[in-house]
């Protein structure tokens, strides 16, 4: 075991895992962080807490994960090259896991563009394939980015995204591959619609033995109705909304489409459950946090093992 | 070369307003390619500010004068028999130009009349396209000859990050995404192995990260 975190733990003996998202607030109030991850407890195995989502200014992820850890949480720590330079980004991991916080996630982050302030400066002083080289070698060789030596080191689970439905997707499966070189330990991917198009990324990873060395978590995000799939496939870049999901939510009338969503949600995971390389899911319900104990008890992950 | 676009006619009209003697200055160089601060360009300038300050009835004269290169002292000395007879200097150079300007001519006001871009090259007429920030350290031999840190929003080594959309970036479908560009190249090359090596933090001292950077070359030094 390379750390103490619950995730790895969980993905080590080889139940699937299950991990969900908690958005912080956008202002100060901690009940805010609290409430949102209540909901979450004893049906996840990892809260992850996004930084600054969206490019919009939030609670910082290192703040909100160390609420969520006081109240016996396992929180996952987010954290984009967007905003930090490396000097930055290493006090706040050395400073999250002073506060016993073990796995984080390494993203490069959405572009100032999307968010509330599209005149900031991207910052993008190393991307997220670097910043999970930076990671383990401060864990694994207890040493800065600059390589002067840590005074006790981090011991981060780390992890990073994937999204085999961006372009191009011949190269998506390489861009896994960087991933795993750099020394990832588990990949959240983006939410999946597609699923084809996803059991031929997770062929590709396995020609390749990927799955052997990377926990892959299969990214669910359920539609709240035919508005969101429509927008999803639409409007958010990288995301891939095949005609018929739209289709058949947009078939039920609006006050069963909820529920539709959630069913057509539990029905990809009952198919990924099957497929070789899956490890667990990323459950990511966009200001719907109260289903996801709904949705992890009728897809059969409950009770969540302990360590 | 440096690209630039003249800045908006109400910005300039302010910018002269204080001043009764302007002396418009051009340069023969990149902005005369991308005609945004040329022979021309200055001609067309000075006559709308005539135009301008004639309809408002004030007094008001300008020298047209378009440099070789405003960004080299030699060129900029040309300036010395008429700087006395202005009371400001107009630029339409790039940055470099305009600062030019300020280091010789100690006490006389120099306003930059374009807004400087970027370095780029013409995609088509009339369409430039930005490809190299001057990171001081060409990593072009590992990128099969395109620059992520110029041509990829978020400078990413080692793209495409999971918004590459059908040959175009994220933030903008006029966008080609530069990680696709490279991607392509190496495709056609045979080197798509070469997408596998890991590009490392990038030691941004020679960039700006190190402060104001100068090239001093011995040999020709005086
Ligand atoms: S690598 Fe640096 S020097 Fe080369 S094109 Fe890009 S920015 Fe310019
Ligand atoms: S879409 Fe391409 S160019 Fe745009 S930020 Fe992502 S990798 Fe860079």
């Amino acid at each position: 075991m390379k750390t103490e975190s619950t995730l790895e733990k969980i993905l080590a003996s080889g139940q699937l895992a299950v991990t969900s998202e908690c958005g912080p607030p956008r202002g100060a109030l901690p009940s805010k962080v609290q409430e949102k991850a209540e909901m979450l407890r004893g049906c996840v195995d990892a809260v992850n807490v996004t930084d600054n989502q969206t490019a919009m200014v939030r609670m910082s992820s290192l703040a909100a994960c160390i609420l969520i850890k006081q109240m016996g949480l396992n929180p996952l720590l987010q954290m984009v090259t967007r905003d930090r330079n490396r000097l930055a980004m290493q006090s706040d991991i050395i400073g999250a896991y002073s506060h016993g916080i073990n796995t984080m996630l390494c993203l490069s982050g959405d572009h100032p563009h999307f968010g509330d302030h599209p005149g900031a400066a991207a910052v993008h002083d190393i991307d997220s394939i670097q910043a999970v080289e930076m990671v383990k070698k401060m864990r694994d060789e207890g040493l800065f980015q600059g390589g002067q030596k840590i005074d006790g080191p981090p011991k981060m689970f780390i992890g990073a995204a994937a999204n085999p439905f961006a372009d191009p997707f011949e190269l998506r499966v390489a861009r896994l591959a960087k991933k795993v070189k750099a020394g990832v330990d588990f990949i959240q991917t983006q939410c999946i619609y597609n699923v084809d198009k996803f059991e031929k990324w997770m062929e590709g990873v396995r020609e390749r033995g990927l799955h052997e060395k990377v926990y892959i978590l299969a990214g669910i995000t359920p539609m709240k109705s035919a508005g969101m799939a429509k927008y999803m496939k639409n409007k958010v870049p990288g995301m891939d909304v095949p005609d018929d999901v739209v289709k058949r939510i947009s078939g039920v009338p609006k006050e069963n489409q909820a529920e539709e969503g959630i069913k057509m949600c539990l029905e990809t995971i009952d198919r990924l459950k099957n497929v070789k390389g899956v490890a667990g899911f990323h459950i990511m319900a966009i200001e719907w946090e109260h289903k996801v104990p709904e949705i992890v008890e009728r897809a059969g992950f409950l009770p969540r093992p302990s360590f | 070369m440096i690209t630039a676009e003249r800045k908006p006619m109400e910005d300039l009209i302010k910018f002269v307003s204080p001043y009764r003697r302007i002396l418009l200055v051009g340069c023969n160089e990149c902005v005369t390619v991308c005609s945004a601060g040329g022979r021309k360009e200055v001609a067309l300038l000075s006559s709308a500010l005539q135009m301008h300050f004639m309809k408002e009835g004030k007094p008001f004269e300008i020298k047209e004068m378009t440099l070789e290169r405003q960004c080299d002292p030699e060129y900029v000395e040309e300036l010395v028999p008429y700087i006395d007879q202005v009371d400001a200097v107009l630029s339409m150079s790039c940055g470099c130009g305009v600062q030019e300007i300020a280091r010789r001519f100690k006490e006389k006001p120099v306003l930059p009349a374009v807004n400087t871009k970027f370095m780029g090259a013409s995609e088509r007429q009339g369409v430039w396209a930005e490809r190299c920030v001057g990171c001081g350290d060409c990593g072009l031999a590992r990128t099969a000859g395109i620059c992520p840190i110029a041509r990829c929003s978020k400078q990413l080594l080692n793209g495409p990050c999971g918004g590459s959309t059908r040959g175009k970036c994220e933030v903008d479908p006029d966008i080609d995404c530069a990680w696709q560009l490279i991607w392509d190249r190496l495709k056609a090359l045979g080197m798509t192995d070469k997408y596998e090596e890991n590009l490392p933090a990038k030691d941004w001292r020679p960039a700006r990260g190190a402060g104001p950077r100068k090239i001093v070359r011995e040999d020709l030094a005086s």
